[in-house]
């Protein structure tokens, strides 16, 4: 499926500039997120810490919807979007 | 620190030979700036900035080959890790396995490493041996040159260290700090580290076992002082050429221990009380000269009514100490006279080996400082950097 990547984390995709979005499996977004790391080593721990809970200022959208629940089925063709919540200074 | 009749023979206090390379690190909240020396101290070559926009907490120089830097990173978004860099900072690659906790275990709450605070080589002979310590309080072991950690569960997951630790809310604004991690130079098995809060504690085990170390360290008024958890050291520094003497600065005061080759007999002694009154003996950072264990310097801060953490007055000033505490002098000499309100962070002071050295002060308005002559003369470094979190000094090969 697809995944669209945030900025912060193209220096693990290096993925193309102009779509921002890479390839990955999982039957959820747990598993995505591993198949993430194997492609991209690294990855997984900068977004989901060790307790396998979504870091505090990551959003997910499966779909266009808003979840935090890493357990959260997908589907072959479902679009995940990985957003940076906003948090400044 | 427990043999103090096997002292480490003192270097001569006159270098003649040519001083060295010296590079001093710089860690920020929004990167890490490197500034290299020539022979004299006088001029700086500013190489930087690295990891523009990460939250570096502390950038280490491996005294062990004189190349290697390891930097503790995290983004505002970003979970923590640390990068290694066997070029001197030429290129960087991330940990493998940066440091995180284990599953919970005794029936403890779970936790997640927020950021990588404080990070030391180890012992000369163990050459890829290095500690971490992180916020919230852990204690984390590199045996790979910094490659993959390991947490350390004789305190991650130890009730007792837990309870002492207390939680997040018990720390410091930006979270608990395990910090002032050493390694006895004269035994690799013996560790130290200061929790805030939470004590100071000491394994003669390489970390199995631990005791505590705070008999004659004091606590906020009306707290018991016999219960670790209300024990908040700053900075712990140990004396490079007398590892049984340790400095402390504390949210309670500056103190020094000998060490007396019995651990239970050993107690902190407040040489803060000798301190000017309108100053207090409150701050953050606590550093050891290189040469003379009788030699320490601290950076007051105000710790009066709401805590500051301001300079005194507006005015700050470096105090140095050359007979173990008994009296203090004032270094303010290029430093501003009024009106700087700036203070600095307890892994933001540090001083060079050389003969005569110079210190090394980074504040939290962004402006590195060198103390000329062992902090008799401040001048600029550099100015207009982001808030400073560490400074490091240290001798590239």
């Amino acid at each position: 499926m697809k995944v669209l990547v945030p900025g912060a984390l193209r220096s693990y995709t290096r993925s193309n500039a102009q779509s921002h979005e890479v390839q990955a499996e999982g039957d959820t977004l747990d598993q995505l997120f591993s198949d993430l790391d194997r492609r991209y080593p690294g990855l997984r721990f900068r977004v989901v810490d060790e307790q396998g809970q979504l870091r505090a200022n990551m959003r997910l959208f499966v779909n266009g919807l808003g979840v935090r629940d890493l357990q959260h089925p997908l589907k072959p063709d479902d679009f995940v979007a990985v957003v940076l919540a906003l948090s400044g200074g | 620190m427990s043999r103090p009749s096997a002292p480490v023979k003192p270097a001569a206090k006159a270098v003649k030979a040519p001083p060295k390379r010296l590079v001093v690190l710089v860690a920020t909240r929004k990167g890490a700036w490197f500034f290299h020396g020539d022979s004299k101290r006088k001029t700086w070559a500013v190489e930087g900035p690295h990891f523009l926009g990460h939250t570096i907490s502390h950038v280490v120089l491996d005294p062990r080959d004189g190349r290697t830097l390891l930097a503790a990173a995290k983004t505002g978004h970003l979970g923590p890790t640390i990068f290694r860099s066997t070029n001197l900072g030429k290129t960087w690659k991330e940990a493998q396995q940066p440091p995180a906790f284990a599953a919970p275990t005794n029936g403890l709450a779970a936790r997640s490493v927020d950021h990588t605070f404080w990070l030391t080589p180890g012992h000369a002979s163990e050459r890829n041996t290095w500690y971490a310590g992180t916020s919230p309080q852990g204690l984390f072991r590199s045996e790979d040159g910094g490659v993959t950690w390991a947490p350390l569960s004789s305190v991650n997951d130890s009730p007792q260290f837990r309870e002492w630790m207390g939680t997040v809310q018990d720390g410091t604004p930006d979270g608990p700090k395990l910090h002032s991690l050493i390694v006895d130079p004269l035994d690799k098995q013996h560790l130290l580290f200061g929790m805030s809060g939470g004590g100071v504690h000491e394994s003669f085990d390489a970390g199995q076992t631990w005791s505590t170390l705070i008999k004659g360290m004091e606590v906020v008024g009306g707290f018991d002082a016999s219960n670790v958890s209300f024990h908040d050291p700053h900075c712990v520094r140990v004396s490079p050429t007398n590892p049984n003497r340790l400095y402390q600065q504390n949210h309670c005061g500056i103190y020094r221990m000998d060490r007396t080759g019995n651990p239970a007999s050993d107690a902190w002694v407040r040489i803060g009380r000798k301190m000017p009154k309108r100053v207090g003996d409150i701050g953050f950072p606590m550093v050891v000269h290189p040469h003379d264990a009788d030699t320490a310097w601290v950076f007051p801060m105000n710790g009066t009514d709401v805590w500051p953490r301001t300079s005194p007055d507006g005015k700050p000033a470096a105090y140095v100490t050359r007979n173990g505490g008994k009296t203090w002098q004032r270094q303010d000499q290029g430093l501003p006279e009024s009106q700087a309100w700036w203070t600095v962070k307890r892994q933001a002071m540090t001083a060079d080996a050389e003969g005569t050295p110079a210190l090394y002060l980074g504040t939290t308005s962004g402006e590195l400082w060198i103390g000329r002559d062992g902090g008799e003369r401040w001048a600029h470094i550099a100015r207009h950097l982001p808030e400073i979190y560490a400074v490091e000094v240290a001798t590239l090969a």
